[in-house]
C-alpha cells in the first residue's frame, strides 16, 4: 500500500511538470499548428540560467536568504526564456507560416538541436549539480511515505500556474485575441486582433511556463545539463496528444495521467515482463502511449475542445 | 436500357447533420446524369459517398449488378468510376503528362521486380501508359501543355485536365463535381461539347452542376436533391417544372440563374 | 544518373557527356586523392559512402513519399546488429556476408512494415514524431537487452564482427602487388561501397520513374485525389517504408562489417537527424540532392575537425570547440538555414520528375511527324 502511495505521489510531481510543459506545446499547436520540437529545450535552457544565477549570487551574496535566491534565479530564467521564446519566433517559424507542410516542423528539430549545442558549448557536456535551495530532507505524511517540500512545491506551483494560465486565456482581453487568433487567423486580423503580437506572446508564455518546468525539473532530480530538456519536451509533447492536443485542461490532464502511468510503469514493468524488462524501460511509455492515442483516439481524452482552445 | 449504377437508400449524418437521407437513384449506361440542388443539399456528400471517401450510414451501391466496397476508395475505382473535385485537386508538383500517367496508376500492374529489372512487361506498360495519357491530353485539348507543371496551367485548362486524369482510370462512369465552376461562357461551352463527346465515346457521366442551363442543355435525366432528400428525378424539362424544385430553390434563399 | 549530372554546375548543361565523365573519373579517383591527405580521409569517404546510401534511402520515404521519417537510424541499426549477431564472437556464429546481406535488408524491411503498419493513418507532423519515438524504442532495446539475457551486450556494442568477404575474398586485408605497391583495405572497402551506392541510385531511379514513383509523388502531394485516382496509399506508404528500410538495413550491415563494431551509441537520434539533414540539405525528392548532400555534410565536419582544432588552438590558445560541437552546430544551422532561405535544397527539383523523358518525346514526336504527312 505504501508503494502505491509513493508511486502516485512521484507520477503526481513529475506529472505536473509535464503539464506545465505541455501547456506550452498545446498552445503553440492550437494557434499555428506547429509542434514546436524546441520547446523541451527552452526547458533545459531555463534550469541551467538557473543554476547559473544561483551559483552568482552564492558567491556575490552568500548570506542571502534561500527562497529569494531561488525567486531571483526563477525570475532571470523566465526572462531569459521569454526572450528566447520570442526569438525563436520572430527569426524562424513566422517566415514559415506559409511554408510547405514539412518545413515548420524540420525548422523546429534544427532549432531543437541548435539549443542544445549551444548549451553545450556554454556549459558543457557534463552534469552540473542543481543548487537545492529548499529542503529535501523528506517528510512522512504516512508512515512509509516520502514527500519531499520540493515536490510539495512543484505541485502547489504547477497547478497554480495552470490556473492562472487558463483566467489568462478565457477571462481576459488577450485570452479572447489567442482564442480568436486560434480559431481563425485571417478572421481574427480582419477584426482588429493583432495576430502576429497574439503568436509572438503565445511563445513568450509557453516559454515562461517551460522555463519554471525546467527549474522543477532540475531540483527534483538534482542535477541539469544540455540534453535535460529532450526527453521531457517529447513526454510533454505525449502529453499534450494525450489529452487532446490544442485544449489546455487536456494538456494538464494529458500531464499528470501520462506522470502516473509512468511511475506506476516503471514500479511493475519487471513483474508484468516475469523480469525480462526493468526500470531501465520507463521511457518507453511515452511513446507507446503516444503511439496508441494517435492511432485509436487521435482527438485525445478530452477531444480538440474549440472553445478552451488558445 | 440498362442500368449502371442503382443507389439503394443511402443515408450518410455528421453529428446532428442528416446529410443524406434514404436517397435512391438508378443511372443508365450511356446517359448523362445530372444532379442538382441548392447550397449543402448533399450533392458533393453523395458523391463522397458513392466513390468510397466516406461510409454511408444505410444503404449500398449497385454497379453493374454487384454491390460496391463501401469506404475503399482505390477499389471503388478499380470497379469502374471516376470523380473529378469541385475545388480542382492536381497534383501540383507533377507535369500535365505526369498527371495523367498516375490515373493509369489502377490499370497497370508492374511491381517492384518489374521496375527494378526493367523487364520487357514493365517497359511495354510503361510505354503504353505514356502513349494513353498523350492521347488522353490530346482528347481534352491539352496536349501542347504535357510537360508543364500542373499548377502552372490555366484554370480551365487545369479542369480539363482533371478530367483527363479521371478518364485515364478507364471508368464506366465519370462523376463530375461542378466542372463548370469559375468558368466563362466560351470555356463552358468548350466543356460541354467535351462531355458530349465522353459519353458518345460510351462513358456514362455524372454531373453536379450549379449552371442550370449547362445542365439541361446536356443532361438526358436530372435527380434534385435537398436537404439530403431527393425530391425529383426525370428528364430536365419535367424537373424545370416540378413545384417541389421550384420551392426548393426559392425557399433555400438562392435562386439557381 | 541523369539528374547528378545536370547537377554538375556549369558543365551539366552544356556537355552533359563530359560532366558523366567527369563524375566518373572523380568517384574513381577520389580515394587516391584523399590518400594524399592521408589515410583517414579514405575512411571518411568510404563512411561518407555508407552516409549517401542512407540518404538515398531515407529520401526515398521523405521526398518521394512525403512520410517524415525521424526514426530513420533505427534500420541501419537493424542491419548493423543483424550483422553483428551473425558474424561476430558474440553468439558465435559466423554466417557468410552474402547470407547476412539479404537477411539484414529483409529485417529491416519488417521493421519497416512494422513501424508502418501502425503509424499510416497519422498526418505528417504526428508521423514525425511516432517515427522518433520507434528509434528511440529500438535505441532503447539495444541498450537494455543484455540482461536478463545478454542479446545486444548492452552499452557495450558488440566487437570483432567478421569483416565483408566476398566469396573468399577478404576486404579488410590490404592487396600487395609486388614488392612495394599495395591497395590498401580501405580501398577495397571504397570501391565496393562505390558500387552499392551506384547500384542503389540505379534502383532509386528507376523506382521514381515507375509507376511506383509517380504513385508516390500523387500521394505526397494530395493524398485525397490520389486515393481518387485508385492508388491504395496503405500499400504504397507501406511500400515506401519498407524500401527506404532496406536501403537502411542494407547500409546498416556494410557499415557494422566495415567498422568491425557496433554500439547503441552510432544510432542515437542525432544520427537520423544528421541523414535527414543531408537529404534536406541536397534537396528533398531529388536523388542527386541526397548523394550531394550526404557527400557535403559527411564530409564537411571532418574538414573542420582538421581546419577548426589547430585554429583554435593558435587563436585562442585552447580548443573552444570541440569537432562533435562543431559537427552538431553544422547540421542544426544547415538545416535551420535551408528551411529558411532554400527549402528546395542546394540542388532545386527542377529535375524532379517522375516518368521518363526520352520514352515521351519520342512519343511525343511520332505523331506529329505523321500528321505532317
Amino acid at each position: 500500500m505504501e508503494t502505491l502511495i509513493q508511486q502516485f505521489i512521484n507520477g503526481l510531481v513529475i506529472g505536473s511538470v509535464y503539464a506545465l510543459i505541455a501547456l506550452g506545446y498545446t498552445m503553440v499547436y492550437g494557434i499555428l499548428g506547429l509542434i514546436n520540437f524546441a520547446h523541451g529545450d527552452v526547458l533545459m535552457v531555463g534550469a541551467l540560467v538557473a543554476l547559473q544565477t544561483m551559483l552568482f549570487l552564492m558567491g556575490m551574496a552568500p548570506g542571502m536568504s534561500p527562497l529569494v535566491m531561488l525567486a531571483i534565479a526563477l525570475a532571470v530564467a523566465m526572462v531569459i526564456c521569454m526572450l528566447l521564446g520570442f526569438t525563436m519566433e520572430r527569426l524562424a517559424y513566422r517566415r514559415l507560416r506559409n511554408a510547405p507542410r514539412l518545413a515548420p516542423l524540420i525548422t523546429a528539430i534544427g532549432v531543437s538541436f541548435l539549443l542544445q549545442t549551444l548549451a553545450m558549448i556554454i556549459w558543457g557536456r557534463n552534469y552540473h549539480t542543481f543548487p537545492q535551495l529548499l529542503s529535501t530532507t523528506p517528510l512522512q505524511p504516512i508512515p512509509g511515505v516520502f514527500v519531499t517540500p520540493v515536490q510539495i512545491a512543484i505541485v502547489v506551483v504547477s497547478a497554480l500556474l495552470m490556473v492562472g494560465l487558463l483566467l489568462l486565456v478565457n477571462r481576459t482581453r488577450i485570452g479572447r485575441a489567442m482564442r480568436a487568433t486560434a480559431e481563425n487567423h485571417r478572421v481574427a486580423s480582419l477584426m482588429g486582433v493583432d495576430t502576429n503580437a497574439v503568436i509572438a506572446l503565445t511563445f513568450v508564455i509557453g516559454a515562461a511556463l517551460a522555463a519554471v518546468a525546467g527549474v522543477m525539473f532540475a531540483s527534483n532530480y538534482g542535477i541539469a545539463h544540455y540534453g535535460m530538456g529532450f526527453m521531457p519536451g517529447l513526454k510533454a509533447f505525449t502529453a499534450a496528444v494525450l489529452g487532446g492536443i490544442g485544449n489546455l485542461g487536456g494538456a494538464m490532464l494529458g500531464g499528470v495521467v501520462l506522470g502516473l502511468v509512468e511511475s506506476f510503469g516503471a514500479g511493475y514493468i519487471e513483474h508484468l515482463t516475469f523480469g525480462f524488462l526493468n526500470s531501465s524501460y520507463q521511457d518507453i511509455f511515452a511513446f507507446i502511449i503516444l503511439g496508441l492515442v494517435l492511432i485509436f483516439r487521435p482527438t485525445g481524452l478530452l477531444g480538440e475542445r474549440v472553445s478552451d482552445r488558445a | 436500357m440498362i442500368t449502371l449504377l442503382e443507389a439503394r437508400n443511402i443515408g450518410k449524418r455528421f453529428g446532428g447533420l442528416q446529410a443524406l437521407s434514404d436517397v435512391s437513384l438508378t443511372i443508365r449506361k450511356g446517359e448523362v446524369y445530372g444532379l442538382i440542388g441548392p447550397n449543402g443539399a448533399g450533392k458533393t456528400t453523395f458523391f463522397n459517398v458513392l466513390t468510397g471517401a466516406y461510409t454511408p450510414d444505410g444503404g449500398d451501391f449497385v454497379f453493374n449488378g454487384s454491390e460496391l466496397p463501401s469506404g475503399k476508395p482505390h477499389k471503388v475505382v478499380g470497379r469502374g468510376i471516376a470523380r473529378t473535385f469541385q475545388n480542382i485537386r492536381l497534383f501540383r508538383d507533377l507535369t500535365a503528362l505526369e498527371n495523367v500517367m498516375a490515373g493509369h496508376h489502377i490499370r497497370t500492374r508492374a511491381g517492384i521486380w518489374g521496375v527494378l529489372t526493367q523487364n520487357r512487361f514493365t517497359r511495354e506498360e510503361e510505354r503504353l501508359t505514356t502513349e494513353r495519357a498523350y492521347e488522353l491530353l490530346r482528347y481534352v485539348g491539352i496536349e501542347r501543355f504535357a510537360d508543364v507543371v500542373s499548377k502552372n496551367l490555366s484554370y480551365g485548362d487545369q479542369r480539363r485536365l482533371e478530367i483527363a486524369r479521371a478518364l485515364a482510370t478507364e471508368p464506366q462512369l465519370l462523376a463530375l463535381d461542378e466542372p463548370a465552376a469559375g468558368m466563362n461562357a466560351t470555356e463552358t461551352g468548350q466543356l460541354k461539347q467535351l462531355i458530349q463527346q465522353i459519353r458518345n465515346d460510351g462513358i456514362t457521366v455524372m454531373l453536379i452542376e450549379h449552371d442550370v442551363k449547362l445542365v439541361m442543355g446536356l443532361c438526358d435525366r436530372v435527380a434534385v436533391l435537398d436537404f439530403g432528400k431527393k425530391i425529383a428525378e426525370d428528364v430536365p424539362a419535367v424537373v424545370q417544372k416540378d413545384d417541389a424544385v421550384i420551392a426548393a430553390y426559392l425557399g433555400g434563399g438562392k435562386h439557381a440563374h | 544518373m541523369n539528374e547528378l549530372v545536370a547537377a554538375v554546375p556549369w558543365l551539366g548543361k552544356r556537355n552533359p557527356t563530359a560532366a558523366r565523365w567527369l563524375i566518373i573519373l572523380v568517384a574513381i579517383a577520389a580515394p587516391f586523392i584523399a590518400w594524399q591527405f592521408g589515410r583517414s580521409w579514405v575512411r571518411i569517404l568510404d563512411f561518407a559512402l555508407l552516409y549517401m546510401m542512407l540518404a538515398l534511402g531515407l529520401n526515398l520515404v521523405v521526398g518521394f513519399a512525403g512520410l517524415l521519417d525521424l526514426g530513420y537510424i533505427a534500420f541501419y541499426a537493424v542491419g548493423a546488429y543483424t550483422f553483428a549477431f551473425l558474424a561476430s564472437p558474440h553468439f558465435d556464429v559466423h554466417l557468410p556476408f552474402w547470407v547476412i546481406l539479404p537477411l539484414g535488408a529483409a529485417f529491416a524491411a519488417l521493421a519497416g512494415v512494422m513501424l508502418g503498419f501502425p503509424v499510416l493513418r497519422l498526418r505528417g507532423d504526428y508521423l514525425a514524431i511516432v517515427t522518433l519515438g520507434f528509434g528511440e524504442i529500438v535505441r532503447i532495446f539495444m541498450l537494455n537487452l543484455n540482461y536478463p539475457v545478454n542479446i545486444t551486450n548492452g552499452p557495450q556494442g558488440i566487437n570483432m564482427i567478421d569483416p565483408i568477404n566476398l566469396f573468399g575474398w577478404d576486404l579488410s586485408r590490404n592487396i600487395r602487388i609486388g614488392e612495394d605497391f599495395t591497395i590498401h583495405s580501405l580501398f577495397l572497402y571504397y570501391y565496393f561501397f562505390l558500387a552499392a551506392v551506384v547500384a542503389s541510385i540505379i534502383f532509386i531511379q528507376r523506382l521514381q520513374i515507375s509507376r511506383i514513383g509517380r504513385a508516390w509523388a500523387a500521394m505526397r502531394d494530395d493524398e485525397l485525389a490520389a486515393k481518387a485516382i485508385g492508388i491504395n496509399t496503405r500499400d504504397m506508404k507501406l511500400l515506401a517504408f519498407a524500401l527506404g528500410a532496406t536501403f537502411g538495413g542494407v547500409a546498416g550491415a556494410l557499415f557494422g562489417a566495415f567498422q568491425g563494431f557496433v554500439s547503441p551509441e552510432s544510432f542515437s537520434l542525432m544520427e537520423s537527424i544528421a541523414v535527414l539533414t543531408m537529404v534536406v540539405f541536397g534537396g528533398m525528392g531529388n536523388l542527386a540532392g541526397a548523394v550531394v548532400g550526404a557527400f557535403v555534410l559527411a564530409l564537411l565536419p571532418e574538414l573542420l575537425r582538421d581546419v577548426a582544432v589547430p585554429l583554435q588552438q593558435t587563436l585562442f590558445g585552447h580548443v573552444l570547440l570541440d569537432p562533435e560541437v562543431l559537427r552538431m552546430l553544422l547540421l542544426s544551422l544547415a538545416m535551420i538555414l535551408m528551411m529558411l532561405l532554400r527549402p528546395a535544397g542546394m540542388i532545386p527539383a527542377r529535375a524532379r520528375y517522375c516518368h521518363d523523358h526520352h520514352l515521351s518525346h519520342h512519343l511525343n514526336n511520332t505523331p506529329k511527324r505523321e500528321a505532317a504527312k
